[in-house]
């Protein structure tokens, strides 16, 4: 009996958890789909705001760049810090952990202070633009790559990559056969976290942007003033069905590849 | 020794990059293009796309929520600004600073489709006209629901008499809190005098317990979905209003309300004048004035879109105010530091009770 309460209570529990994390979203996905402006008025359904939304230049080229941006500063990012890893993994240890605590402030550090610090150096040495955001962006970027890539190299067996040279492999070609394989997990996680670090940030873009450049973040936040246009419903809309399916595969393709291996 | 060679090396060659890639970005940009900062979903993006086809002047177009970070933003200089379009009072702080230039408006060619009007209500923040010219404008005042109120609504008082206790939304913004006490006690809402600051902080927290909520945006929602009856609103947003909900009216009050204004006006950093002038003259002329206009749906200043419009949006008390509505109607002004501070106490004060 007081299992079957126990079992009611934690399942009531994650319900209501996942009820109060995903009743917004909801909404929101309805409202996308509601023909009446208003919030509180169901007009009836309509794709109407999916039109407008691709038609509207301003929004694609919000979208455009953000993608672009979390693309490309991802990668930078995720082959500076790869090879950054690396190189503090070899440090001797003193050295080793002050890097590494070093590297570590940027993420503790609160975004409105990176951004403001960043504005002020880039004032003084180039004209804001898309490439003052992408350095930033690349910036904040690296401390994530190395969180992600550095248990790796802890765990990897350096003995493999010895046994490699002694066998006569050059440095470059055993680093490509050996360490990276071994590595490519946290490089791979370190790009995605580095993809959403960018895609989600506000405070630094917003610092760091010249005139006429937009993500979707700064984008949005500009038109709060007039209210929050429905298209806006129908973007975030997508984004989330987006993110959904590169969950939905990230988590079942690697588990399909297995099934296939174990026969 | 060879890899510290190569790493100064290395190092040498990204910051002489850095400093080339700067030198030439720089030339670049200073010629044929302005840079406009207004304040977001406000104006019709076609215009700006428009105006380059005209004129083959590129526009860098950036956006702002309030008057304050608009402020905030140019001042760190991080971007040079040449055109921007704000609000009343912080045009007249622009001024004070001497951060604007004088624009030739005289040598405007569409500059008579502003009506002469506004020009004067312009002139009391920019004495003389020389430094702003008006973009679009609008009121704050009452919108309630016509089932729900009986008797006609045209003074501040309804607010006021606690009859509609529990359905009263006020604006969460401290100058417009106070400004509907000072009307409704016949001062002036750009006043200085602590008594009377005094005076409408006590009719407001008398008021308080009647209040459902002090809110922003929301509250044109909170009227159309009929769960407040009234509230305190700018015209624009009761324009929407009345579009979802027919039972609604917007009223602006006898005692006289906020009339604000938002200009354009152009910076000290704008180095091309000419190209400045022509981008403020195309948004006064009669075809762009009007798709502004459709896309924004504020009170607009242009006498040629004025004109053209229906007659039951000419009627409109959101859109287009009376004449003798307006009569006791004022723009509200910078303040003086320390009137700043006892508002904001004040305010404080308020919403803690």
């Amino acid at each position: 009996m007081v299992d079957k309460i126990k079992n009611f209570l934690s399942r009531f529990y994650i319900g209501i958890i996942l009820f109060f994390l995903y009743v917004p979203i909801f909404v929101m996905i309805v409202l996308s789909f509601n023909s009446s402006r208003s919030r509180v008025i169901w007009g009836g359904f309509t794709l109407d705001w999916y039109r407008t939304l691709f038609s509207s230049s301003e929004v694609m080229q919000a979208l455009s760049t953000t993608m672009i941006l979390a693309f490309t500063s991802a990668i930078i990012a995720t082959v500076i810090g790869t090879v950054g890893a690396i190189g503090i993994s070899a440090m001797r240890e003193r050295n080793y952990k002050i890097v590494l605590a070093f590297t570590n402030i940027p993420m503790l550090n609160a975004d409105i202070v990176t951004g403001i610090a960043l504005m002020l150096w880039f004032v003084r040495f180039m004209p804001l633009g898309f490439g003052s955001v992408l350095i930033a962006h690349i910036t904040f970027n690296i401390p994530y790559v190395i969180l992600c890539v550095m248990p790796k190299i802890k765990q990897m067996n350096l003995s493999i990559y010895e046994a490699a040279r002694d066998l006569g492999a050059n440095s470059i070609y055993a680093f490509v056969k050996i360490t990276l394989p071994q590595l490519m997990s946290g490089i791979m996680a370190g790009f995605f976290m580095a993809f959403t670090m960018s895609m989600d940030d506000f405070a630094i873009t917003y610092f760091t942007k010249g005139a006429g450049v937009n993500t979707l973040s700064t984008m949005i936040y500009s038109q709060i003033r007039k209210g929050i246009k429905p298209e806006m419903y129908a973007l975030s809309t997508i984004i989330f069905a987006f993110v959904f399916l590169i969950l939905l595969a990230v988590n079942y393709v690697p588990k399909m590849k297995n099934a296939r291996k174990c026969k | 020794m060879k890899k510290r060679l190569i790493s100064a090396l290395l190092a040498g060659c990204v910051l002489i990059s850095f400093l080339s890639g700067c030198g030439k970005s720089q030339t670049k940009e200073s010629k044929n293009s302005l840079t406009l900062f207004n304040y977001g979903e406000y104006i019709d993006p076609d215009v700006l796309d428009q105006f380059t086809e005209e004129t083959g002047i590129e526009i860098k177009y950036e956006e702002a929520l309030t008057p304050e970070e608009m402020y905030t933003k140019y001042k760190s200089g991080a971007i040079k600004y040449d055109l921007m379009c704000t609000s009343d009072y912080m045009i007249q702080k622009l001024i004070s600073e001497e951060e604007l230039q004088k624009i030739d408006i005289n040598s405007m060619q569409y500059k008579d489709n502003i009506d002469k009007k506004y020009w004067d209500l312009s002139a009391e923040i920019d004495p003389g006209n020389q430094y702003s010219v008006p973009y679009f404008w609008g009121t704050l005042g009452i919108l309630y629901n016509t089932k729900k109120v009986k008797e006609p609504v045209d003074s501040w008082e309804v607010l006021f008499h606690h009859e509609y206790s529990g359905e009263i939304i006020m604006q969460n913004s401290i100058r417009d809190s106070y400004l509907v006490a000072l009307k409704y006690l016949g001062y002036s809402l750009n006043t200085e005098n602590e008594s009377e600051l005094r005076e409408a902080q006590d009719l407001l927290l008398k008021q308080k317990k009647d209040v459902q909520a002090y809110l922003v945006d929301e509250a044109r929602d909170e009227i159309v979905a009929e769960n407040a009856i009234m509230a305190v609103i700018y015209s624009g947003e009761a324009y929407l209003a009345e579009e979802y909900n027919p039972d609604l009216a917007y009223v602006i009050p006898k005692e006289g309300s906020n009339l604000w204004l938002d200009s354009w006006c152009v910076t000290k950093y704008c180095e091309n004048m000419d190209a400045a002038q022509q981008f403020l003259d195309f948004l006064c002329r009669a075809d762009i004035a009007q798709k502004n206009f459709d896309y924004i749906y504020y009170s607009t200043p242009n006498k040629a879109v004025i004109d053209s419009l229906s007659e039951e949006d000419k009627s409109n008390e959101a859109l287009v105010p009376a004449e003798d509505a307006t009569a006791n109607c004022e723009i509200s002004k910078m303040q003086s530091a320390e009137t700043t501070k006892l508002m904001n106490m004040l305010w404080k004060e308020l919403k803690a009770e």
